[in-house]
Formats: structure tokens, sequence, C-alpha cells
């Protein structure tokens, strides 16, 4: 699958927020976006995906605009998986996963057999079997947010979307998040889009970064190419130092910001 | 939660046979007592041909069907209505109030009696201003094309205060000696102006909304979700919501219509059922309108046999139902925090 942003514009009242995003993601591809706080990364993400309307510019996938798929063929082919937060009634993380069968249901329809088996499935791929008969009131934030994944991966979808997935998590769950997202790339050749406010998580995960900046304009491309001091210092006024190095014949990063500039 | 315990089939059976056992046995009760056995017969009185005395003939069939009938259709429809309104709102403390729907329908109601409307002004005023409530709760809450939930119950709020405060007119305006006793008794909630002519045209109505939120019960889930969540599950949030609201409002506007507002019952079922079953609204549903029947029966057996005098559901409700309540919190530790 094809996710391309042409020229997308979008203001709050009168205050510009977007201003002349165009993105693109292919099949098996992970696209990470990076900005300060309060710049618009949620912003962006729920106008791509039409949860909010572009002002200029359009959303394409695989060439047609965003528009023209019903809301259940849409949500067929992309999940979003939000950053975890807990809502008022305890379900368990096994219906909770089964509500991502939904775009694929008809609306008086309960899930069945099948919906239930995908729902495990999707379960054990994301390493969570475990956790079937939890109450997600009861999990840690780690364990909501793999939920939360699994979920998204029970609606089969072409295209995955996070929200800072791996904010306020320690780091081995930052780690499993990570990998789970570069593995579903890998393996199952689906796409990612992912806010981060980590850059060394961008550049571990990443095989595109999009960085937006506060007068609303982006930088893209490459991570490689679109991460580096000089970006990191004028996106975040931040001194970073960015280091590279091998660790048992793999190539790791490592962003460590210095001093505020 | 007893969940696990029961086979799925098992409790289904178990849910649909408890309100009619219920009814079986209340509807024995009362000054002309009846026995199981002869309660049966009586019912069978049509089937058989066995031997049935004209008071028994009426007093089954005339006076107590009709009531019973009732209260496990209203009890049924509140605490379904109930359910619904907290899956809708994701907020454990809605009931059918929450949307000014009671008070709508009540001062519709009151207005009717004000002015010695028959049956059908009283309800056809009670749904009238129900809905009416209910639409405009609906566009206080909708905001920039979208309803927001938190403005939706606020709204809901000020339209219920409103109401509330036409009724307190209506109350005043009343005749102290003759129509004022008859508006506050019915306020309070009461089966006992219950006839075939009343169920006919309440009834329906209630079995409509029922039937809607029924077939809507795993949705429910969703809705529950916040807003962008529930919307990336490729649901039309907009008419789906309105389904809900529009289905609960008909529910709560008949129920009062018929028999005056009884409170607790939409917010205690619901959350007995959650407590028993799990957060799961395709479970909470159907266990809400079964125990909703079967509690409203109990109390409306005890409002009508317990003294003398009938004393009003409402009083009975919270009585009961709060205590009640307040145990079941405290043992559980409220599963939905």
């Amino acid at each position: 699958m094809n996710f391309t942003v042409k020229k997308g514009t979008f203001s709050y009242g009168g205050t510009p927020v977007l201003n002349d995003i165009s993105l693109s993601v292919n099949s098996g591809e992970v696209l990470c976006i990076l900005g300060p706080n309060g710049v618009g990364k949620t912003t962006l993400l729920k106008c791509m995906m039409g949860l909010l309307k572009w002002q200029h510019g359009r959303t394409f996938i695989d060439g047609l605009p965003l528009e023209s798929y019903s809301q259940r063929n849409l949500w067929q082919r992309i999940a979003y998986v939000p950053q975890a937060k807990n809502s008022a009634f305890s379900f368990t993380a096994f219906d909770m996963v089964v509500l991502g069968r939904s775009s694929h249901l008809g609306v008086f329809e309960q899930p069945k057999e099948k919906d239930r088996d995908i729902a495990l499935t999707a379960m054990k791929e994301a390493g969570i079997l475990r956790l079937k008969d939890k109450l997600c009131t009861e999990m840690s934030g780690g364990e909501l947010q793999m939920v939360l994944i699994a979920r998204a991966l029970a609606v089969n979808p072409d295209m995955l979307v996070f929200d800072e997935p791996e904010s306020n998590l320690d780091f081995k769950n930052q780690l499993i998040i990570l990998d789970t997202i570069r593995k579903l790339a890998d393996v199952k050749h689906i796409s990612a889009v992912v806010n981060t406010h980590y850059p060394a998580h961008a550049m571990k995960i990443g095989d595109k970064a999009l960085i937006l900046n506060r007068d609303g304009s982006s930088d893209n491309g490459p991570v490689d190419q679109v991460i580096t001091e000089s970006s990191m210092r004028k996106t975040f006024d931040v001194q970073v130092h960015i280091n590279d190095f091998l660790y048992q014949q793999k190539k790791y990063f490592d962003v460590v910001p210095l001093f505020l500039v | 939660m007893i969940k696990k315990k029961i086979p799925r089939h098992i409790l289904s059976a178990g849910l649909v046979v408890l309100p009619f056992i219920t009814a079986l046995i209340c509807i024995g009760f009362g000054r002309y007592s009846l026995s199981l056995p002869d309660t049966v017969r009586i019912l069978l009185y049509g089937i058989n041909s066995g031997k049935v005395s004209a008071v028994e003939k009426s007093v089954i069939f005339s006076v107590r069907l009709p009531r019973i009938i009732l209260a496990a259709g209203v009890g049924a429809g509140l605490s379904c209505a109930g359910a619904a309104f907290q899956g809708l709102f994701s907020n454990p403390l809605a009931t059918p109030d929450t949307l000014g729907v009671a008070s709508g329908a009540s001062f519709g109601a009151v207005l009717a009696l004000l002015f010695h409307g028959n049956l059908i002004t009283v309800q056809v005023l009670a749904l009238f201003f129900g809905l009416l409530s209910c639409a405009i709760t609906y566009n206080i809450g909708k905001l920039h094309g979208r309803s927001s939930i938190i403005m939706v119950v606020l709204g809901g709020m000020v339209v219920s205060a409103l109401f509330q405060a036409c009724v307190s007119l209506v109350k005043y305006t009343a005749d102290p000696e003759n129509e004022l006793p008859s508006i506050t008794y019915w306020l309070m909630g009461s089966m006992s102006g219950a006839g075939y002519n009343t169920l006919l045209l309440g009834l329906p109505f209630i079995f409509l909304g029922t039937m809607i939120i029924y077939a809507l019960r795993w949705r429910l889930n969703i809705l529950s979700l916040n807003e962008d969540e529930a919307h990336s599950m490729g649901m039309n949030l907009q008419i789906m919501r309105l389904t809900v609201i529009v289905a609960s409002s008909l529910i709560t506007a008949s129920a009062v219509s018929m028999c005056g507002s009884i409170g607790w019952v939409g917010l205690l079922v619901p959350h007995m059922a959650r407590m028993l079953m799990g957060s799961n609204n395709r479970t909470v549903i159907p266990v809400s309108i079964s125990l909703g029947a079967t509690f409203v029966l109990i109390i409306d057996t005890f409002a009508r046999s317990a003294t003398a005098a009938e004393i009003p559901i409402s009083i009975l409700t919270a009585v009961i139902g709060a205590p009640f309540f307040i145990i079941l919190l405290k043992k559980t530790g409220g599963v939905w925090t």
C-alpha cells in the first residue's frame, strides 16, 4: 500500500498548525514524526487519517483520495493505536482486542468464532496472550499499550498509526514496542507512522523521518539525513551529539542532548 | 465476576427464564393471595378450561397481569436504557435522566394531569416532551458539527433543571385540593394505573427501543472508547450515538408516561450486571434486561402488598436500592474504577 499526503495544511481558528506538509509511506516502511511539544504531531496524524479535515491538500491511499474510501473500507486498511489511556469501563484484554474487528463487521453483527480467532492470533503476535483475561484497568502502561497494538493488529491493516506509543513507558517496555513496530514492518510488511519524542527511537526503527517545526513547516526524507545535529538544534533549540557505534556487529545510534541553545 | 463458572447457553436460558418465574410467583401475592399451583391453573384457564371463579379471573387477568407486565417491561426497559447511556457517555453514573429525558417526560405528563387530560394525552405529552428534551440536549451538545460527550452531559443537566423548574411551576399552579396530590403521587411513580390500554400505548415503544439497543450491544463498547479511537473502528459515530440516544429516550419517555418517574433502576441494575458479569456490553445489556425486569417486579409486588396502602415505587427503589448498592460497591470496590 502507498500512503501519501500532498501539501496538507491545517489551522485551528486562525493559527496555522500544519503548513504544506507532504509525506509518503510504502509497504514495510516506518515513518517517524518528530517535533517539540504542542507543535501539532497528533493533529498531523488526525488530519492524515481524516479524523480532522485538511483545509488544503489531501491524503491519498494507493493513488485514490482518502474521501473516496468508505469509512469501513478505510479503517480496514489503517489501524490507529492511540496513547494508552484507560476508559471508564474495565474490559478484559481479549474483549478489547476483539473490538478491532469492528470495521470488518456489519452494524448489527456480533463478533464470531473467526473474529475471536483473529483476535487471539493478534494477541499472540503482540506477545500478550498471557494477558487475555486481565482487566485493562488493572494493567501497567506497557501492557495496555501492547493490548492496543494487538487490537490494531486484529484489524489486519496495511498500515499502523501510532501516537507516541513509547512515552510514559520504562525502557524495557519501550524496546518491546519499538521492536514490535520494526518486526511488523519487516515480516508482515505493515507500514507504520509513528509520533515520537525521541530522536534515537526514530533512528532505531525509522526508514524515513519527518520533523515538524514551530512555524508549521516540515523537513522530511530518509531518517539519517533528516535527523542531524543541525536539524535538532533548529527544531528543538538543543545542541545534541549523535553517536553511532557497533555492538556485536550491529549498528546503534545514540542521540545525546548536550545543552540549550 | 462469576462469568467463567457458567457456560454461556445455560446463562442465556437462565436469563430468559428468571423474569418469568419471578412474575409467576409475584402474581400470587396481594390481598387476595393465591398459591403457585392456583396461579398456574388460573393462567392456563383458557387452555384447559379448569374451574376458575369470576373473582380469581378478575384479580389475575384485569388487575395483576397488566401490572406485572408493566413492571417487567418498565424494569427491563429502564435498565437497558441506563446501561446504554452509561456505555454511550462512558460514564458509570449516567442514567436515563442524564439527557433530561425523564424530566422532560415528567413535565409533559404533569402538564396533561393539570388539564385533567386522559391517559392518551398523558402518554402523548410525556413522549413529546421526552423526545423534545432529548433533541434540545443533543443540539446543545453539538459544537462545530460534532457532538462532544461532555457537552451533551452538561446540556442534559441544563435541560433537566429547566424541566424540573417547569414541573415545579405546574405543581405551584395546581389546585392543592385535587390536582396537586395526584400530580405528586404520580411523580413518585406508581404502577397502579396499569391497564391493557396503557400497556398497548407504551409497551411497544419500550420493546422497540430495547430491541434496537440489544442489537447494537457490542457496538456500545466502541462508543465508550474515546472519540478518535471509536471513529477509527470504522463506525459512523454520529448516527450510532443518535440511534442509541433516541432508542433510550423512547424507552424512558414511555416508561414515565405509563407509571411516573421511577428512580434508581437505570443506575442500580446495570451496575449489578457489570459486577456479576464484567463490563462487556455484549453481556451487560441482556443481563440488565433480565435483572431489571426481575428487580422491578419484586419491588412493585412489595409496593402493592407490603402494607394496606400502596407505597410509591420510587421511595422503595431508593430505600431498598441505595443500601443494596452501597453494599455491592463496598464488596466489589466498584469494578469500573
